[in-house]
């Protein structure tokens, strides 16, 4: 009864994305990145093919997290605003359920955005390397779905949730640079501020994921995939903070008065 | 959301609060486990072409450029760590000086870390090399780019010992910018004297005296004891190089 409830919520949450028409709306992104990527690669005197493929990979993972976040953002602002979400749990629903139902049907979306994505790196590079890192970038999107049901869960409103989910994704694809430069000594001595500020930004390490190891478009590039031993690791890594997103997210939903 | 909107902790159900402390405590150890990100040097990419650099521009070439000096300037210190300026790559530095100075050709700046920065290794074959292209730069615009030749003379002249090169750019400054100052175009007068070639330089101090360009008093008067200096050098020393 329980799995019936969490399908029939995940399969209404699939079934919005393609009422919004949300995959033609990826598919003309991609075909746009794919114009400017083919663009980019006749301006280019040399290396053409990896600057196509790289600029190709960067833009639409972008694009990928940036319209599935705003989607799963609106998405529940909409159900806020019509009191969907009143309704729903007026029947013998669980808090929990609801959340994992939403949960589900987020990722299976993230799943198709992250097929759509991967379908062009396939055409420019080889399958394998193309199939890591589709992989990767399914990985990355589950994180910043449950992340943005978080955030929009916890605000309430569009702009912080919006707010927040962009600044932690910059920080996480940053994050490994910032620590990198906190680690050089500094200039002028070792002041308590430097000590201090390194211990935030180790601090902020234990705490965010490392997107600067997922979906590298220099994987496409050269055949340079890296090891499948490396995406089991970012998958395990992706299912663990996705359960963590989640159970916050349960969380902060329990405690809320409706 | 006020305090009245929440329930309590006690309506969270424990598989919640167990499941979020067990997911923080391993993604917390888990982080903890991973090794420290390790700083490596990444060597200078080839810069983009001109003409997707000016695309890239989308109209502010200026804009650009001056971005783009900024990220050349910085390449030595990427996260974590500083790199010599010896063990960048010369030509690539050389190709990104080029290419900002296609997009943005009234900018002194990339000449000036050239000739500020970039020569300024200890490595003879890499100060020539920054020295070559501040004076093929020279070339396309005399006027507004002989002061950096100036310097590439004086670097040239003090720091490479090649007095004949520190020459060759001062006699370009005199014979393509007349509108550098008179001291840079009377810096290859000084340079011949220092060579021992007393006879030119007083040639070349007389006809400049003679040819009526100098209007400053105290100019004329300076290169006037200069001259005089010069030929009791030459009656005093009968025996001195011409």
């Amino acid at each position: 009864m329980r799995g019936r409830q969490i399908v029939t919520i995940a399969r209404f949450t699939l079934l919005e994305a393609t009422r919004i028409r949300l995959w033609w709306l990826f598919a003309l992104i991609l075909a746009i990145a794919c114009g400017a990527a083919w663009f980019v690669q006749q301006v280019a005197i040399t290396e053409s093919a990896r600057i196509q493929i790289s600029f190709l990979a960067a833009t639409v993972r972008l694009a990928a997290v940036f319209v599935l976040s705003l989607h799963v953002l609106t998405s529940i602002v909409r159900e806020f605003n019509d009191k969907g979400l009143e309704l729903i749990l007026s029947i013998d629903l669980r808090r929990g359920d609801y959340v994992l139902g939403r949960l589900l049907g987020f990722f299976l979306i993230a799943l198709l955005i992250a097929l759509l994505a991967t379908l062009p790196q396939f055409v420019l590079a080889l399958p394998s390397t193309a199939l890591q890192w589709g992989l990767s970038l399914a990985c990355e999107l589950f994180i910043m779905a449950a992340l943005s049901l978080f955030c929009i869960m916890t605000f309430t409103q569009l702009m912080p949730a919006a707010s927040f989910m962009l600044g932690f994704y910059l920080l996480a694809r940053t994050l490994t640079a910032i620590r990198l430069i906190g680690a050089a000594p500094p200039t002028t001595g070792d002041s308590i501020s430097h000590q201090l500020m390194s211990w935030v930004i180790e601090g902020l390490a234990l705490v965010l994921p490392a997107f600067d190891r997922y979906t590298q478009s220099a994987w496409l590039i050269d055949n340079n995939a890296a090891a499948w031993s490396v995406s089991a690791i970012l998958a395990a890594q992706a299912a663990l903070y996705t359960i963590l997103l989640g159970a916050a997210t349960m969380f902060d939903f329990h405690r809320r008065n409706l | 959301m006020s305090a009245s909107d929440e329930r309590p902790l006690s309506a969270i159900p424990p598989g919640v609060w167990l499941v979020l402390f067990a997911a923080l405590g391993i993604q917390l150890a888990w982080q903890a486990l991973q090794p420290k990100p390790v700083a490596s040097a990444t060597a200078l990419p080839t810069p983009p072409s001109p003409a997707s650099l000016r695309v890239m521009a989308g109209g502010e070439p200026a804009a650009l450029a001056g971005l783009l000096t900024l990220y050349l300037q910085a390449f030595d210190n990427q996260p974590g760590i500083s790199i010599p300026f010896r063990n960048l790559d010369y030509r690539r530095v050389i190709q990104w000086l080029t290419a900002i100075l296609e997009l943005d050709p009234r900018t002194q700046y990339p000449l000036f870390n050239a000739a500020q920065l970039y020569a300024q290794v200890p490595d003879p074959a890499r100060e020539r090399m920054m020295l070559d292209f501040v004076h093929a730069e020279f070339l396309r615009d005399p006027n507004l780019r002989w002061r950096w030749l100036a310097h590439a003379s004086l670097v040239a002249k003090h720091r490479l010992h090649d007095n004949t090169l520190a020459l060759q750019y001062a006699r370009d400054i005199a014979r393509l910018a007349p509108a550098a100052p008179g001291w840079a175009k009377q810096m290859h007068i000084f340079i011949l004297e220092d060579m021992g070639e007393t006879e030119s330089a007083k040639v070349l101090l007389g006809g400049l005296l003679a040819s009526g360009q100098i209007h400053d008093e105290h100019e004329i008067h300076f290169l006037m004891e200069r001259l005089k200096a010069l030929e009791n050098a030459d009656n005093s020393s009968p025996t001195s190089k011409n």
